[in-house]
């Protein structure tokens, strides 16, 4: 039988340690709303949305008030729009009225964000996805809710660079077109490498063409858990150290797949995964930095960071993959700028540059996650910056992304504020230097070798 | 894992005449068996663990919740209400 101590340790990681369900997000899927009617295709999307999510809200409120566990966030992830309104859309203009269907639906449901308006390009483009990318600024000014993704590469089929390329001016038309309101709107756009399918994390969550009509996944948390873990073992050796993080990624892990089940058998809607990340919130003490800190480095950024990272993520999987039945998604700890007050802390105190970040998205999941970037930068730098991201997801067959936000009117020194759970970020400084010419070169970079590997 | 009914009930707070016998009564008025209790002193805060059967409840899972989180406004403890079931998944393999 449970004891006592047991019950107050969990309820000690809740009310202390930030311990919370991050997200559950319902993926459906719209193929069997393709209509070359653009009307009819809107009215069986938003029909479908508000029929399938239309008790997730409610669910999720009765499971956080069975086990007293905080669901901060429900959410929706769609097939990706490109695949959905091809037949019917022949403009951007066309594309942006899904984007307001699916903002629509969002607010009748209850979800504080819908993920899938997405294009995967890795290869090539059609007309519909150049036509989706393109309507992506009006599609994302003119909702609330609204969040875009495009998958530009993978190990399979190399990085299209003609799509990287254009997401880089893409990219500062929605800063162009939210700069009164600090370039916001970028935060709910994130272009890939390798983009999973089941995705439960917005910005990039989409509802791949390979999964079920409907199903949930869930994201856990818990960074706050793990540093206080950690914190009773401080000076001992690597061994304990690992064994620790370990065990503690179990536990967080557990809460996540009782509460997909709950939500899996409430809903009558299978289960798809639980994503095994650790994402920070800029609540005190809710930081991935501070663990970084606390296994013994003064900043986030200091030399052995990409090591004590690397280390930090391969325990949280060996521990959480055994404590759920399926595990996918992004799994791996988010190093956000914004949403983590320890990597402000480092950016601040000058202990982290772009360069570090991207030598620690190697290692972890995501990539350059909600950094803010001075709005003078030139679109060929940004998609130098998104080459770069998707070349090292592309040879180390991993997934990685660039979330970046280039605040139009503001230079690096400076601050943006982004609200709630995004928190702030200062801006950091960007490299100088030119790579126009590479970027303005066509075509794509063929996939890598899969053999000889060195 | 099989679907149980068996409720952790967990009291918090400062130390004071008559906490269990208040939450005993309102369990008690409510035909919510009691199956194990357990108490200990954690940093000066008094924690008590009640193991309880709500198969018989007179009420819902909801209400039980919203009340005894009232009734331990009144006493001036924190009274927390849960599911067996995120201990087992946590705690045990």
């Amino acid at each position: 039988m449970i004891n006592i101590g047991e019950v107050i340790e969990t309820n000690e990681m809740v009310e202390q340690e930030n311990l919370d369900v991050r997200t559950i997000t319902l993926g459906i899927s719209l193929l069997d709303c393709i209509d070359a009617d653009l009307k009819k295709l809107n009215e069986k999307i938003y029909n479908k949305i508000t029929t399938v999510a239309k008790d997730l809200a409610k669910t999720a409120e009765e499971i956080e008030q069975e086990f007293a566990i905080p669901i901060v966030n429900k959410r929706i992830s769609l097939t990706p729009v490109a695949l959905i309104g091809g037949a019917a859309c022949k403009s951007p203009e066309d594309f942006a009225t899904i984007a307001h269907t699916m903002d629509a639906a969002a607010k009748e449901v209850g979800v504080n964000l819908i993920g899938g308006y997405s294009a995967l390009v890795s290869k090539g483009m059609t007309k519909a996805d150049e036509l989706l990318i393109r309507s992506i600024p009006m599609a994302l000014c003119g909702t609330e809710r609204v969040c875009s993704s495009v998958n530009l590469a993978s190990t399979k089929t190399g990085i299209n660079m003609d799509a990287v390329r254009l997401m880089g001016e893409i990219l500062l038309k929605v800063a162009e077109r939210s700069k009164d309101r600090d370039s916001v709107d970028c935060m709910k756009l994130v272009v890939f490498c390798n983009a999973p399918d089941d995705n439960p994390f917005m910005a990039g969550a989409f509802h791949g063409v390979t999964e079920a009509d409907a199903v949930i996944n869930v994201g856990v948390s818990g960074p706050g858990v793990v540093k206080r873990a950690l914190e009773k073992v401080r000076g001992e050796n690597f061994e304990v150290l690992c064994e620790t993080i370990k065990k503690t990624a179990f536990k967080v892990t557990r809460v996540g797949q009782l509460v997909a089940q709950e939500a899996s058998r409430m809903l009558n809607i299978p289960f798809g995964i639980i994503d095994l990340s650790l994402a920070p919130t800029p609540a005190v003490g809710d930081s991935v930095a501070d663990i970084l800190k606390e296994i013994g480095l003064e900043y986030a950024g200091a030399p052995g960071t990409t090591a004590a990272l690397a280390l930090l993520n391969d325990q949280v999987k060996k521990g959480g993959v055994m404590a759920s039945s399926y595990v996918g998604g992004l799994s791996g700890a988010f190093i956000p700028v914004s949403e983590d007050q320890g990597m402000i802390d480092s950016v601040l105190a000058g202990a982290i540059t772009l360069e570090k970040l991207e030598a620690m998205t190697c290692v972890c999941s995501v990539g350059l996650d909600m950094i803010a970037i001075p709005g003078d930068t030139k679109a060929s730098t940004i998609s130098g910056i998104i080459a770069d991201e998707m070349a090292l997801g592309m040879v180390n067959q991993k997934t990685t992304a660039a979330r970046l936000i280039p605040v139009i009117g503001k230079g690096v020194g400076e601050t943006v504020e982004f609200g709630g759970l995004f928190g702030y970020a200062p801006i950091m400084p960007v490299n100088r230097f030119s790579c126009d010419d590479f970027i303005r070169r066509k075509g794509r970079i063929p996939a890598p070798i899969h053999s000889f590997k060195n | 894992m099989e679907k149980t009914e068996k409720t952790i009930i967990t009291v918090v707070g400062k130390d004071t005449v008559g906490i269990i016998a208040r939450v005993c009564t309102y369990l008690a008025d409510n035909k919510i068996n009691i199956l194990d209790i357990s108490q200990t002193i954690v940093q000066g805060y008094f924690n008590m663990m009640m193991i309880a059967d709500m198969k018989g409840a007179t009420k819902s899972f909801g209400d039980c919740v919203k009340e005894l989180d009232r009734l331990g406004e009144e006493i001036g403890v924190n009274i927390k209400c849960q599911k067996e079931e995120i201990f087992q998944k946590m705690h045990r393999i």
